[in-house]
């Protein structure tokens, strides 16, 4: 707890990190809505944002892995993690104080998008409760990617390796899903990836849960693109089981 | 009561290509000062790292404060404070936030933090400075804010690694202070430096390491026995030079050396402040008056090179390593 209460301190005293990291993908929204939106054609009612807001929302928590991990590789270079792996406290708590506080942290972020967004057409149909949930299932999809970023973290030797490694994990990721275009476009092979990519489930699933028809190509009809929310559910179990057993692995031997 | 105690600790990096213990023991007596003294490399940072918990070694064993590391090392947790060779404090807390928060990682409570987080500003000198952000501070005042956040819960053993290294002068001496300080209120302190001054003025026992072993250990002043014991040394004009040193080599009964750019002849001499009495009567009464005399005590940087066949302070740059932190230190 206090360990997030720190990393909620540090964002007040440096407001800069809360609006750049509000700030890009507020962008995004903008670049995408207008230079994509205008040659994207969609029969989507409501227009190509409404299609576009959910694979925003999605990317922006998916990049929490960067900011997890990078803060973590900063922490472990001042000596921060051996002062802290020295005191008497749950040798958890660091870590575990890290993906919530990033976790506080998309929480005001995606509420600033939610805003742009309404501000730029979006408009979900599916009613408050539905949102609500929709949000929230952001937030425990950007928890658990959370943990990949503290394994990055703790794996890298600079803070500058960890936000590339995170961008090569996070850029195809997010591209290669329905996430911002259609993949009835992609070759064939990439429409099977794109399909069972996680990113394109959680958008799928958004968007289902704020009042969306999904379209899909070669795909439709399989398990995750008739069952987007569940197949979501069970990706951050699975990162979940995999990567918090690995990153308190990690932690323990940080030094060795 | 040993206080700390390690005995035959080994740890190899990178699958045994680098040996940064070999098989290092040693032992600090409660509420004195241990100094581990030796040069970049020599283990120092690796050793403290096993006695505060946050490495494992290959082998061996250690106990601090009566307590196993090894097998409990959360109850080590307890007891220990330690301030490294980085100010581990967040840049952007004020000084007065970061011990504030560190309070309360030790379950201090929000009041008993704060009440504690004061009293060590004040005693530190850096009430004046407390709200402002740490990466205003000079680095003198960031090890003194980071030793006190080691000083929380006022731990029996306190590891200090490298506390002044990369400080001015000033900031070393302010840091010498505070340290002294901390010793008279009966802290059992172990503090690793590669600085021979530093080891020789904080230290009640001073090991010298070396490739990952203790290659020598004992008081200041026994190190220096250990080398020999003191030397006589006379500047006399050049004419004189030939008849002081017969003069010198008389008295000492040993040989005596000439250094012809200083005019300077030196030996060894068992018998201190008489040798050099006898010396000088000698002399007047060869007519010859020295420019400058004096008995000098060998300085532990000559211990370090007699122990090791090399100068203490390497001007290459070495890599340390620290873990899986590499970092080339001047």
């Amino acid at each position: 707890m206090i360990i997030t209460q720190r990393q909620l301190r540090l964002l007040t005293r440096v407001p800069e990190v809360l609006i750049f990291s509000t700030i890009q993908p507020v962008m995004f929204v903008l670049l995408f809505r207008y230079v994509f939106g205008g040659s994207i054609s969609t029969d989507q009612p409501g227009g190509y944002v409404q299609l576009l807001m959910p694979g925003i929302f999605v990317q922006t928590v998916a990049f929490t892995l960067a900011g997890t991990a990078s803060g973590l590789a900063e922490d472990m270079k001042k000596g921060l993690i051996d002062r802290f792996r020295s005191l008497p406290i749950s040798q958890l708590a660091l870590i575990m104080g890290r993906t919530l506080g990033d976790s506080l942290l998309n929480i005001v972020v995606l509420a600033v998008m939610g805003i742009a967004g309404y501000i730029v057409g979006w408009r979900p149909t599916s009613g408050l409760l539905s949102v609500v949930i929709g949000f929230v299932f952001l937030l425990l999809f950007g928890y658990a990617l959370s943990w990949v970023g503290i394994l990055v973290g703790l794996s890298a030797s600079d803070a500058r390796v960890v936000q590339n490694v995170s961008f090569i994990v996070t850029f195809p990721l997010t591209f290669l899903s329905n996430a911002f275009a259609p993949t009835t476009g992609m070759p064939r092979a990439l429409q099977y990836f794109a399909e069972w990519n996680p990113v394109s489930t959680m958008v799928a699933g958004c968007r289902e849960l704020f009042g969306l028809e999904n379209q899909f190509g070669a795909t439709a009809g399989s398990f995750p693109s008739e069952n987007p929310l569940l197949t979501s559910f069970l990706y951050m179990i699975i990162i979940m089981a995999i990567f918090i057993p690995l990153s308190v692995r990690k932690y323990k031997r940080a030094s060795d | 009561m040993k206080s700390v105690i390690a005995e035959d600790l080994v740890k190899t990096y990178r699958n045994g290509a680098v040996r940064a213990l070999d098989h290092l023991s040693l032992d600090v007596e409660e509420g004195t000062v241990l100094s581990v003294l030796g040069p970049n490399g020599a283990g120092k940072t690796t050793c403290v790292r096993i006695l505060a918990t946050l490495l494992k070694p290959d082998s061996g064993r250690a106990m601090v404060g009566g307590i196993d590391v090894i097998k409990h090392p959360e109850k080590v947790r307890e007891v220990i404070g330690l301030s490294g060779q980085y100010a581990a404090v967040d840049e952007i807390l004020t000084g007065w936030d970061n011990l504030v928060m560190f309070g309360q990682l030790y379950h201090l409570g929000k009041k008993a933090s704060i009440a504690r987080a004061e009293e060590l500003l004040e005693r530190f000198s850096l009430t004046d400075s407390a709200k402002r952000p740490i990466k205003t501070y000079s680095g003198g005042m960031r090890r003194r804010l980071d030793l006190a956040a080691s000083l929380i819960v006022k731990p029996k053993v306190l590891f200090l690694d490298e506390p002044t290294t990369g400080l001015d002068p000033r900031g070393r001496q302010e840091m010498w202070s505070v340290i002294e300080e901390l010793v008279k209120g009966g802290v059992t302190l172990l503090l690793t430096t590669q600085y021979l001054e530093e080891a020789d003025q904080l230290a009640d026992e001073i090991a010298v390491i070396d490739h990952g072993k203790v290659i020598a250990r004992g008081t200041s002043d026994a190190l220096k026995k250990q080398v020999g014991g003191e030397r006589l040394e006379i500047v006399v004009e050049t004419q004189n030079i030939a008849k002081a040193l017969e003069v010198v080599a008389t008295v000492s009964g040993n040989k005596a050396t000439l250094d012809e750019g200083l005019r300077m002849i030196s030996s060894p001499v068992s018998t201190g402040a008489t040798a050099l009495i006898e010396t000088l009567r000698s002399l007047d009464a060869a007519g010859i008056h020295p420019l400058d005399v004096g008995l000098k005590r060998p300085s532990l940087d000559d211990v370090f090179l007699s122990l090791t066949g090399h100068a203490a302070e390497e001007k290459s740059e070495e890599v340390e390593v620290t873990g899986r932190r590499k970092k080339a230190k001047k």
